[in-house]
């Protein structure tokens, strides 16, 4: 059986974060990412962070994933990076099995830190299983990773940041965008959604899908205002001759395989669905499992790389590779979280993170 | 169809790969997935519900949703939003839950 200290499962910002932190503790690292590239939604982030300096504030996010592997590259000698690799199950007696490029392994760690992310979300309306129906993170992948067109006119649902982000990027990439709409308000930063209104795209507060047309593809969307208690009001249709339609209703987390290792899950629906009971330490009920990222409840990439840096020192220190600067960087990265937490944007999240961790924030 | 001027992206194509799409001869480049170079070339259904045999195209772009399902050089059920495009690939529309190897 081969062995190693850590496997950690995703090599997107908390992964790559977890993996400089344990490496840079002395323990030998295992990244496995099922994707073709290393990243994870990083790679296809072309605008520029908010935040602070410490989380690359003001780079695009496709740098910082090269910083990241940049730094993560000083300890090569410690670090194996897999892609292509898809973690199939963490068993009973800590083994975990791979799919790698088609070949079957087995590996035992000492530790795991699963740091999967997240999924795009879907919402019930007839025909959103057409193709042409997608998840805006899944046109984002098409047209800044492979630069691929994904159509040429759009209706982009939802008006969080993702939504917003992803129209302009939409623009930039030369489709059109023929509306955004949201069944309440812009949830996003204005300064995104003012950018895009002045672009002369109507953002559209109170309206829902009502039917999605096509034979074999989106053909037509058409749009209706809903009342107070979602439903439908007759008369209030707009139609959009559009080839696709782009859904960004939120994301969940992605906790199957904790649910497989007997980490004890919780569901909390301002962090986006089930989330895994964890410690301070990022450890979850499985002792030998720890988490990072938006795995631990949907946040911004800015705090899955706090967290990965976290869970990389303390699932590091378990094995008694303990680093240097342990306690000031532990207490440093505790810091650098609640200031990420405390903005006006962030009050259902840490209602979210209240339910979660009671007093132990 | 590929985006060729991006303001802030370059997109440097590797080399050309030929595949087969349903028998029809399909070219894309290295660096491709089977569901990107499908959809540069304007393929985007990618296959047809279990029951109801409704078509079928990626969701998530990210290995996870198995919308995007097909039969590639006779193994079913490949997620082709993250398998790297190869030469003379056989990709196929799968019909029902695919045969287990």
């Amino acid at each position: 059986m081969k062995t190693t200290d850590i496997v950690i499962v995703g090599g997107g910002p908390a992964g790559l974060t977890a993996a400089i932190s344990a490496a840079s503790s002395g323990a030998e690292v295992t990244i496995f990412e099922r994707s073709p590239q290393i990243g994870g939604q990083l790679i296809k982030q072309t605008h520029m962070f908010f935040g602070s300096e410490k989380q690359y504030a003001s780079h695009r996010g496709f740098r910082i994933a090269d910083y990241l592997l940049d730094e993560l590259n000083k300890y090569k000698d410690k670090v194996k990076i897999y892609k292509n690799a898809t973690v199939l199950g963490i068993y009973e007696d800590g083994v975990i099995t791979v799919d790698l490029d088609g070949e079957y392994i087995k590996m035992l760690p000492k530790r795991i830190i699963v740091a999967t992310g997240a999924n795009e979300k879907i919402i019930p309306f007839p025909g959103n299983d057409l193709p042409g129906v997608y998840g805006a993170g899944a046109v984002q992948t098409l047209m800044n990773v492979y630069g691929v067109k994904p159509a040429d006119k759009v209706l982009m649902v939802g008006a969080g940041n993702i939504g917003l982000i992803v129209s302009y990027q939409l623009m930039q990439a030369g489709v059109e965008v023929a509306a955004i709409i949201t069944d309440l308000f812009i949830t996003g930063y204005h300064v995104h959604a003012s950018k895009i209104a002045r672009m002369g795209v109507p953002i559209l507060s109170g309206y829902t899908v009502k039917e999605i047309v096509g034979e074999e593809q989106v053909e037509k969307a058409i749009i209706a205002k809903i009342d107070k208690q979602w439903n439908i009001i007759e008369g209030t249709d707009i139609e959009y001759d559009v080839d696709a339609v782009c859904l960004s209703v939120g994301l969940s987390p992605l906790v199957e395989l904790l649910g497989q290792a007997n980490c004890e899950l919780r569901f909390i629906s301002e962090l986006g669905g089930y989330v895994p009971i964890r410690n301070l330490d990022y450890r979850t009920t499985n002792e030998n499992i720890f988490v990072a990222g938006d795995i631990t409840g949907i946040e911004e990439a800015s705090s899955a790389m706090v967290e990965g840096y976290i869970a990389g020192l303390t699932a590091a220190k378990d094995i008694a590779c303990i680093h240097d600067d342990y306690e000031n960087k532990i207490s440093d990265y505790r810091n650098q979280l609640d200031g990420l937490r405390s903005g006006p944007h962030s009050g259902r999240l840490r209602q979210g993170i209240e339910k979660l961790m009671g007093g132990n924030k | 169809m590929r985006i060729e001027n991006h303001p802030i992206l370059e997109f440097k194509r590797g080399n050309e790969i030929k595949f087969y799409f349903d028998g029809e001869e399909i070219i894309g480049y290295e660096g491709d997935t089977v569901a990107s170079a499908l959809h540069a070339a304007g393929v985007r259904v990618l296959g047809e519900s279990v029951f109801k045999h409704r078509p079928r195209g990626f969701y998530c772009a990210i290995g996870n949703c198995s919308s995007c399902l097909m039969t590639v050089n006779g193994e079913s059920n490949v997620r082709t939003c993250i398998t790297p495009l190869k030469e003379k690939m056989t990709v196929e529309i799968q019909k029902g839950k695919g045969e287990i190897l």
